[in-house]
């Protein structure tokens, strides 16, 4: 009797806010912060307005209408036109859609990809692997960002231009120098170059703790391949790492697109960007006289960045218990 | 400390590696673009004879790799960092020693602001921790640090300024001036959520010790043992920390005050550089920027060590 008691299986039912992965398990705790919730509830409209952007607003971007310069809000333009007449709202969900675009692509490829790729690598390999991406890490986190982004700019981007636009050329590329495009790569491709360098390093040295640990052994022993240990094994222990980068990368994206667009080298007009409503709100008589220019898209930035820096808070504590 | 010393040395050993690859960098990408500083200065209606000749004094005829050996080799042997296209006859370090001054007393008052602010909220909010009090204070502080300067510095120049005349709306007259207000205010603020948040911590961290125990188990009243005994173990490292950090910054961090203020700062003055194609002032800033940062980052590292001895390096040489 008590044989068959101790043969059968145990039961297997999960218990109920325990079960699931360690990182499962903190998302869970973090949903039950009513800061994180507000935040990411902030986070999905502005990021719900800029993905249905064309369909949401109720103007184009440059659709002008001269004789309503400056006008007031009223209810045909609940925040009242710019200097073209052109509807503000309308701009600043547009303008939404150009911070969506240029934070998922860059955080993707420089939040995600490059850092879980040469983190996980340097770290479970070492030798020389390690030694070239950790050296090369460290001469581009040397460069100063900005300057070389003007530089790049101005050396660069002429440059790409040209080419798309020659006609000698096999292909036709005249709409990708026409539209936008260029803009958003150079963003997209400067911030991903330089973004990878920090994160790598805090996923390099958490796996240099766990690449001597007997799951991995056995999982080698097994005859599992690099990729596999790195994709399957290694992964889930530096997540909470990965999801904290991308949650400040998000943020941080959307505030140096202000910075670039300010300085010129960001998205080119008439393609509205909160960078470009910013700088055209923030001069002087634009300012005096209608502020609302300058406060609708500064506080659509704000609320947003504010809401990263909360669920970053947020997110921090989950996966520090000490720290709680 | 052995192991800490061999850090060191690698670090130092790197860094000229670290410069040659940035110097390369910077140098071709600077001279890839079309158009030069001769041809923007001699504008449309030039002696093309008078403007060959120019370019070849300043050897901008020869192949980029050429260039580069020749301007190493200068800087290398000599300390001379070539001319500036903008600003003839005058060394670069003359012309950058001024204006890295400026935004230096700018980034040090800013600081001095921010840990007068962010140093007593940290350690308020962990001796309140689990009250309101302490989610509320880190909020508006973090709030603070969403607003882009873009925003921050037109406002405080309509309001305090153009409204309230109180200040003048830029330039800069010296650092015991009302020119310093608004750039003050407009750097400080933003930089006070991370440094609080670091002091929580850390303060976080001294609360659970013995000797805080041992001071009050002698009969001290909380606030000689939080202002005494607590804050002088979570102070150091902060400070040693963003103080650090905060010199790695030095050229960007206040681009943007500076460009909107017209404060004539290292940070205003590359864009300038870099928009006129100033070739061996933006090389020079770069490379200026570039060893900051290492140094910088070294001299957290070996204080950090100093404050801390649990805390261990060269793990990523063995």
């Amino acid at each position: 009797m008590t044989a068959l008691a101790l043969s059968r299986e145990p039961e297997l039912e999960p218990i109920s806010g325990v079960a699931g992965s360690p990182t499962a398990r903190a998302l869970r705790r973090l949903l039950g912060k009513r800061i994180a919730v507000l935040s990411l509830a902030v986070i999905a409209v502005f990021y719900s307005a800029g993905i249905f952007a064309s369909l949401v607003a109720p103007y184009g971007y440059s659709e002008q209408n001269l004789d309503k310069s400056f006008e007031g809000p009223s209810l045909a333009h609940p925040f009242g036109t710019d200097r073209n007449g052109r509807d503000t709202l309308s701009r600043n969900i547009f303008a939404a859609r150009t911070t969506v675009i240029v934070s998922v692509a860059t955080v993707a490829a420089g939040g995600i990809v490059l850092p879980l790729t040469l983190g996980l690598l340097a770290g479970y390999r070492r030798g020389i692997v390690d030694a070239v991406i950790m050296r090369t890490g460290e001469i581009l986190g040397a460069l100063p960002g900005l300057p070389m982004l003007l530089l790049v700019n101005t050396t660069l981007r002429p440059r790409i231009k040209t080419w798309l636009t020659d006609t000698s050329g096999q292909v036709h590329v005249d709409f990708l120098a026409n539209s936008n495009f260029l803009d958003y790569f150079l963003i997209f491709f400067f911030l991903s170059w330089f973004g990878w360098v920090g994160s790598s390093r805090l996923i390099r040295s958490q796996v240099l703790t766990l690449r001597r640990s007997e799951f991995i052994i056995a999982a080698e022993a097994s005859g599992a391949g690099t990729v596999r240990i790195l994709f399957r094994h290694l992964l889930p222990s530096v997540m909470p790492i990965v999801i904290v980068g991308v949650s400040a990368g998000l943020g941080a994206v959307a505030g140096t697109e202000i910075a670039l667009t300010f300085l010129g080298v960001g998205i080119q007009p008439p393609h509205p960007s909160f960078g470009a409503l910013i700088t055209d709100g923030a001069s002087r008589a634009v300012l005096e006289n209608h502020p609302q220019l300058l406060l609708v898209p500064a506080a659509m930035v704000a609320s947003l960045l504010f809401a990263f820096n909360l669920l970053g808070d947020a997110l921090n504590d989950v996966f520090t218990p000490r720290a709680r | 400390m052995d192991g800490l010393a061999a850090y060191v040395i690698r670090r130092l050993l790197f860094l000229p590696v670290t410069l040659l690859i940035v110097s390369f960098a910077t140098f071709y990408i600077t001279r890839w673009g079309p158009g030069d500083p001769i041809s923007i200065y001699s504008g449309h209606y030039r002696d093309e004879e008078a403007f060959d000749r120019v370019r070849e004094q300043y050897g901008l005829d020869k192949p980029i790799v050429a260039q580069y050996g020749i301007w190493l080799e200068r800087v290398a042997l000599h300390g001379d960092f070539g001319p500036s296209f903008r600003y003839r006859d005058r060394d670069i370090p003359d012309i950058l020693g001024p204006k890295i001054w400026v935004s230096l007393r700018l980034s040090l008052y800013a600081f001095l602001i921010a840990f007068a602010i962010g140093i007593p909220v940290g350690i308020l909010a962990a001796v309140k921790q689990g009250t309101w009090l302490d989610p509320f204070m880190i909020s508006v502080f973090l709030f603070f640090q969403s607003i882009p300067a873009l925003v921050t510095v037109p406002v405080l120049v309509l309001v305090l300024s153009a409204k309230l005349h109180w200040v003048p709306p830029g330039g800069f007259d010296g650092m015991f001036s009302k020119s310093m207000i608004i750039p003050t205010l407009a750097l400080s603020l933003p930089g006070v959520a991370g440094i609080a948040r670091l002091a929580r911590a850390t303060t976080l961290g001294t609360l659970g010790e013995d000797f805080v125990r041992t001071a009050r188990a002698k009969g001290l009243d909380e606030f000689t043992v939080i202002s005494r005994h607590v804050a002088r173990n979570s102070v150091v490292p902060v400070m040693t920390t963003v103080i650090g950090l905060s010199l790695v910054g030095l050229v960007e961090g206040a681009l943007f005050t500076e460009t909107i203020l017209g404060i004539p700062g290292i940070g205003r003055f590359t864009v300038e550089a870099v928009t006129t194609q100033d070739y061996n002032v933006v090389l020079t800033i770069v490379l200026f920027s570039a060893t900051l940062f290492v140094l910088a980052n070294l001299a957290v590292d070996i204080a950090l060590a100093a404050i801390d001895p649990r805390i261990r390096f060269g793990g990523s040489n063995r």
